[in-house]
């Protein structure tokens, strides 16, 4: 019906993918012949294209991944033998019967990990005293250790979260999955607004507010040191035109641009140098050139014999020397213009939302970057600690303009879900950060509130007519 | 005004949110000549309203002042009327990205209830997503209606007044995320997988208060070949900040200083809890649609 166009949900060469087992998720792209390293096993992706997303792979020997066929039925053991307690159950390391070398050589005749498993049971002495309840969980582990599959899945904010607090929550400074979900619901993202991002974690914060806009209306990294850090918006694989809604603004220049001073300080190409580490940048530039350079010169050596060949050597040095000068004209110019393109968008001070989540100390940034926002809008700030953030509260409660403000965190657990065996899951994250979230007012134009009384009827008498004279 | 854009001026017609302070706000249905009470005095829509950018402080008769805030889903949460028990904003997020909300998802939701929810989920799909949503109660559905045009995203939701468990949602194959608060989720769990595109791993959400509705909404789930299956509860922890003073005993005089401390108290910012927070509200299952 709606699905005629199935393209979408396929997997296609090039596509950023997630790679899940179990709870272990990994970020790859889709690369011809590109070895995959997941979960302590190497694979190649080729065979993935094609297939529709969420397919789960069996993984064969030679790294070859197979769409496991739809859902094999029931467990390894059909036996309907169980104990009744653990009573006769003794743990004295002899119940398995298959050691380590047999398991091995199981896997060396490429047995399947459903197939093992089934071994493992049989060769299981207590295997049938257990009660129900322990062979499920006995069956759950070895599925676990023994099965070689990998799910694909199409990336989405969910996912990259989990996969990120996952793997490596020091990169996103410790920021938990619901957590960020507060954070875009609490500063009202959605499409076309104009929102401002302050973020050290790797790009995730951005990546899941650019999810939320879907492409409509302008999004402006406000970034610290050399230049924005966005690693984490690749794994999203945004169509291209998002990347048409994304700006970047040097944190370094926000007071120069909060002073109308930008032009100034932006327009000298050598403070542009100093100030946000362009010359990092420019230091790359060189050696490349030269690379591009040497095998030019190289043919050139074998081509020319004689002494003309020299001169002529020179006029391409000059040549190259003022290519490279133009290429970085040109590469300043261009990044002049995305500064200026940024500036305006801000210059406005009409921003939308604000959103916070760094490893800087927020109150300084909160502070500076609230006063490019509209009045009546949201803003949420992270911090994995509550004291940087009591700080930012007590300095808003004293200069004012904002209300609605406080400081929260989230309490998440999960639970097992199963019959006669409901429980919350026995370990649960301890924290995942705290916010401050609040809204911008107007700044107070401090009109007499005497006259203004004056002017107007007395409550009781304006409900029997219109107001408006 | 609307609650999928914003603007900066208070319109007549608008609905705007009156913010009285930390824990009290109130919706206002703006228009001309007309007037809204609150404990600080009147507010006159003509004069203090219309006009006037929003987040704009407005004094009220009485000398008292307010001010006025453009509707968010969130303030709209927090200033409803409650026709229903509602959810709340740390759900609604959790929910939000869990269902993998964005702009172009097609949505199922029943019940529609009070419409906090529905607000969020139009918020996060507009322009070009869409909310079919399902309420049995006819007043209700008509109520939140008339809300819907009035908060000017009535182009974004179809209100179906039916039984979800009975009739479904009323459409199929089109939606990418389902989301169901309903006394038997179990008996909607076919409905829904039959409302999500097919070939799409889309997304359900159960909300169940109680872990026995959970339990039934799993085994459907399995039945039904759901995935991914989840379930998870999410509290909001708010911490008030304070200047605390905490007094020094006095242990007398110490012959190793010459002088006996003489401020009897520390006073520092720390922050309390609330002597009460709710501790539960339902507990939330997520799963994923097989690919077919």
């Amino acid at each position: 019906m709606a699905d005629n166009g199935d393209d979408q949900y396929r997997i296609n060469e090039g596509d950023y993918v997630v790679l899940k087992r179990g709870d272990i998720f990994k970020a790859v792209q889709i690369l011809p012949k590109k070895k995959v390293i997941f979960e302590k096993q190497w694979f190649f992706l080729d065979n993935a294209v094609g297939n529709l997303y969420s397919t789960t792979f069996e993984i064969s020997s030679g790294g070859i991944l197979q769409p496991q066929k739809q859902k094999e039925t029931g467990n390894p053991s059909d036996l309907k033998e169980a104990g009744t307690d653990n009573r006769h159950i003794v743990d004295d390391g002899k119940s398995q019967k298959l050691t380590r070398d047999d398991i091995e050589t199981l896997k060396e005749q490429g047995l399947k990990g459903q197939e093992i498993i089934q071994q493992l049971i049989e060769n299981s002495s207590t295997f049938r005293d257990k009660t129900e309840y322990a062979q499920d969980k006995y069956i759950k582990k070895k599925k676990k250790k023994y099965e070689n599959t990998v799910t694909i899945l199409k990336p989405s904010c969910r996912i990259l979260a989990m996969m990120y607090h996952g793997r490596e929550p020091g990169k996103i400074c410790h920021l938990r999955y619901d957590t960020l979900a507060q954070m875009l619901t609490l500063a009202n993202i959605h499409a076309g607004s104009k929102v401002l991002v302050f973020e050290t974690c790797a790009g995730l914060v951005l990546g899941s507010v650019m999810e939320r806009m879907g492409g409509h209306g302008s999004v402006i990294q406000m970034y610290p040191g050399g230049g924005p850090v966005r690693a984490g918006v690749e794994s999203f694989g945004f169509p291209a035109h998002f990347h048409d809604t994304l700006h970047e603004f040097p944190i370094c220049h926000v007071n120069a641009l909060l002073a109308g001073a930008l032009d100034a300080a932006a327009k000298d190409p050598t403070a542009d140098e100093k100030q946000f580490g362009l010359a990092a940048e420019e230091e790359q530039i060189p050696p490349e050139a030269e690379q591009q350079g040497s095998p030019e010169e190289q043919s050139m050596e074998t081509n020319t014999e004689d002494d003309a060949g020299q001169d002529q050597e020179k006029i391409e040095k000059e040549k190259r020397r003022e290519a490279k000068a133009q290429e970085k004209k040109v590469k300043l110019e261009e990044k002049q213009k995305k500064l200026a393109a940024a500036a305006a968008l801000l210059e406005g001070r009409n921003a939308d939302g604000l959103v916070i989540a760094s490893r800087f100390h927020p109150c300084p940034v909160l502070m500076t970057l609230l006063r490019f926002l509209s009045p009546s809008r949201p803003f949420v700030v992270y911090s994995q600690y509550k004291e940087p953030l009591i700080e930012c509260y007590t300095k808003l409660r004293e200069v004012g303009g904002t209300v609605n403000l406080r400081l929260t965190d989230t309490w998440l657990r999960h639970y097992q879900v199963l019959p006669n065996r409901t429980h919350p899951v026995l370990l649960m994250s301890g924290g995942g950060g705290y916010l401050l979230s609040g809204t911008t007012i107007a700044a107070d134009r401090s009109k007499p509130a005497a006259p203004q009384q004056s002017e107007e009827p007395a409550p009781k008498r304006q409900k029997l007519k219109d107001t408006e004279g | 005004m609307s609650f999928v854009e914003y603007s900066d001026c208070i319109q007549d017609g608008d609905v705007a949110i009156v913010y009285l302070n930390h824990n009290s706000v109130m919706p206002v249905k703006v228009q001309h000549g007309a007037q809204t009470q609150t404990r600080y005095g009147v507010i006159r829509h003509s004069s203090d309203l219309i006009g006037q950018r929003y987040g704009s402080k407005v004094t009220c008769s009485k000398g008292g002042w307010v001010y006025v805030l453009h509707p968010t889903p969130e303030l709209w949460t927090v200033a409803l009327p409650h026709r229903t028990q509602i959810l709340y904003t740390t759900d609604i997020a959790t929910i939000t990205m869990m269902l993998e909300l964005k702009p172009g998802s097609v949505v199922c939701e029943s019940g529609t209830g009070s419409g906090s929810l529905s607000h969020a989920i139009l918020r996060t799909i507009a322009p070009t997503g869409h909310l079919h949503t399902v309420e049995f109660h006819q007043q209700r559905a008509e109520k939140v209606q008339e809300e819907f045009t009035e908060h000017r995203v009535a182009h974004l939701v179809t209100v179906r007044n039916q039984d979800v468990c009975k009739d479904g949602f009323g459409v199929s194959g089109v939606a990418d995320a389902v989301f169901l608060d309903i006394p038997s989720p179990w008996e909607a769990v076919g409905h829904a997988r039959a409302a999500m595109k097919r070939q799409a791993g889309g997304r359900l959400c159960s909300f169940s208060p109680c872990i026995e509705q959970v339990q039934r909404t799993c085994q459907a789930l399995v039945d039904q070949g759901f995935e991914e299956i989840s379930t998870l509860e999410v509290l909001l922890r708010v911490h008030d900040v304070r200047t605390v003073s905490l007094p020094l005993p006095d242990f007398g005089p110490d012959s190793r200083t010459e002088t006996s401390p003489n401020h009897a108290a520390i006073s520092l910012k720390t922050t309390t809890a609330p002597r009460e927070m709710p501790g539960h509200t339902g507990y939330l299952t997520f799963a994923t649609k097989p690919r077919t």
